[in-house]
């Protein structure tokens, strides 16, 4: 245990500790921004950079924004006045010392503890490009299908109905939905 | 040539030469790094300063008016003038901001901006920190900026700021993936995510063309996108609708005053000039002179007069252009930027296997106007489009 890593995982759960017990929805998003980029310092320190910058391009720029958007949308900012545990606060407990007790088992049975440490060889981006287009290739394939599969349910999820409003003709689509367009104008 | 051209870096080895008298041999590697953070922070927000006042002034001229000339000759002392004022006006926060992260979301909005120029090569052998993933690095640091935007609207309570807030954000998500998009064919054809590597293969000439990626079909198609991009992720005219005056004051920042709206304003500035300098990197041969006569001038002082021209460009564009809408903005990204530079990976891959000589440039050239055409006339078909008339206003 060296002292980054105890100051970059003190970091990381004390973001993720705020994260579940500060009142106000958005403060919450915040500190799970904050624990993404403890993780990803985490990843920097290991000599992971891939992995490391990845984590901070997707997570901080745009799984965080998916999160305060979607609290935003959906209820108001205001923060709750009643607790902050829910009623189930005890089988929630259950399955994270559930979650927590598989995974310790896991790296416990693995090699990092059975084995003197492996030779770390510092993977660099070249080598993750060419072990995902040639060792990897079907699952990256298997992947990219899924995730396209699923954003075209997404978006017909979201597609309005024709039939029974006539679209808005004002030429502007709300703010709230400027995210996706709705198509004005060019309808087929 | 290399006394000039190497003259900063010969200066930084000195100074942390006699400092080694000094100082522990611990604390070396430290100065050594607070000296380039010190370096950029002063070239750059002194180049802030200076482009103010060349847009105040540059944008007075296209609008037919003088532009600031009451501080110092001509008005050029204007920027200092300006600086002081916002440090000694009272800093206003509202009474139902949320305090904290008022107060953090500028902070959170200079920070990334001033960290990106670490992996920006501004000369041969001057860049902070060659990353092997250096362009990776660039475009996860500035995706941390969306937050901070985000931050700051949220966190004044007004519905102008959240509402700025709210489209600067989805304007932001939807143009990093044309902006991302367009310099993947860079790293297709260089084999490299680090910003040196990719200056350092745009050297060399070909015939009376420099090797520079804007010179090839795809790099042309490539960097007209990046800058359209740029533009729109800087939030500037004519994108620049998260803050349109007439609508929303002045969007996510309404309700800040004094010095942390100047913060804001120099982390605006200082995204834009670092996404110049990174398509300077990728597509304008980085600090590389255009003609081999001309490489006694210093690399450096290429990177930056590169620079200034695409700040002119950018001012320019800001003064000609008219403001899109809210569905233009959207449709313009997804439906035009986003199929071009897709194509743009297909162009770039059929020109790197084509052999060198005319057919690759027909069929590059081919593969990128013809695209551009039939996308903007589809996108246009049954759109009627004519003269304005106005009712009142002649």
């Amino acid at each position: 245990m060296d002292w980054p890593f105890l100051i970059i995982a003190g970091f990381t759960i004390a973001a993720a500790a705020a994260a579940m017990t500060l009142r106000n929805l958005i403060h919450c998003a915040l500190a799970v921004a904050l624990a993404f980029v403890g993780l990803a310092a985490a990843y920097l320190q290991l000599n992971a950079q891939f992995v490391g910058f990845a984590q901070i391009l997707v997570y901080v720029g745009a799984v965080a924004i998916l999160i305060v958007f979607a609290a935003l949308l959906t209820r108001g900012g205001e923060p709750s006045q009643v607790g902050i545990f829910s009623k189930t606060w005890l089988a929630g407990l259950g399955v994270a010392l559930a979650v927590l007790g598989v995974l310790a088992w896991a790296i416990a049975r693995s090699l990092v503890t059975q084995d003197q440490a492996p030779p770390t060889a510092e993977a660099t981006v070249k080598q993750i490009g060419n072990a995902l287009m040639t060792e990897y290739v079907l699952p990256l394939e298997v992947v990219g299908l899924l995730l396209t599969a699923a954003l075209i349910g997404a978006v017909i999820i979201a597609m309005r109905d024709e039939t029974p409003n006539p679209v808005v003709e004002d030429g502007r689509s709300k703010p709230k939905s400027s995210a996706k367009p709705t198509s004005v104008g060019g309808h087929e | 040539m290399t006394g000039l051209d190497q003259v900063f870096v010969t200066l930084k080895h000195w100074l942390l030469g006699q400092l080694a008298n000094i100082l522990p041999n611990g604390l070396l590697p430290v100065v050594s790094v607070l000296l380039s953070i010190a370096a950029i922070i002063m070239v750059f927000a002194s180049l802030f300063a200076i482009m103010t006042i060349m847009e105040r002034k540059g944008l007075g001229r296209i609008q037919n008016r003088y532009g600031p000339n009451r501080v110092g000759p001509f008005g050029f002392l204007q920027p200092a003038a300006d600086g002081i004022k916002a440090l000694i006006k009272e800093d206003l926060v509202p009474r139902a901001a949320d305090q904290v992260v008022h107060l953090l979301a500028p902070v959170m909005l200079v920070v990334p901006a001033l960290l990106v120029y670490a992996v920006l090569p501004v000369g041969r052998n001057m860049v902070a920190i060659d990353f092997d993933a250096g362009l990776l690095f660039f475009f996860a640091v500035g995706a941390a900026s969306e937050l901070a935007v985000f931050m700051a609207g949220w966190s004044s309570r007004n519905k102008y700021a959240l509402l700025g807030a709210m489209r600067a954000v989805a304007q932001m998500v939807s143009y990093e993936i044309p902006l991302i998009l367009s310099t993947v064919s860079v790293v297709m054809l260089t084999g490299t995510l680090s910003p040196v590597k990719i200056v350092e293969a745009q050297a060399g000439h070909a015939g009376w063309l420099p090797d520079w990626f804007v010179f090839t079909p795809w790099g042309f198609a490539g960097f007209v996108l990046f800058m359209i991009a740029a533009n729109a992720e800087a939030n500037r005219s004519p994108f620049d609708l998260p803050e349109g005056e007439s609508e929303l004051v002045a969007g996510y920042f309404t309700e800040y005053s004094g010095f942390k709206f100047a913060l804001f304003f120099l982390a605006e500035y200082l995204s834009l000039f670092a996404v110049s300098g990174l398509g300077i990197t990728l597509f304008l041969g980085g600090w590389q002179a255009p003609f081999a006569a001309l490489d006694f001038v210093p690399s450096w002082a290429w990177f930056f007069v590169k620079l200034l021209g695409l700040i002119v460009l950018f001012i320019w564009t800001r003064g000609t252009l008219p403001r899109l809408r809210v569905d233009q903005l959207m449709n313009f990204a997804w439906k035009f930027m986003l199929p071009l530079a897709l194509i743009n990976l297909l162009t770039a891959a059929v020109w790197h296997y084509m052999p060198p000589g005319m057919p690759r440039w027909l069929v590059g050239g081919a593969l990128v106007v013809g695209p551009y055409l039939m996308l903007g006339r589809g996108l246009m078909a049954g759109k009627h489009i004519s003269k304005r008339t106005y009712r009142y206003a002649e």
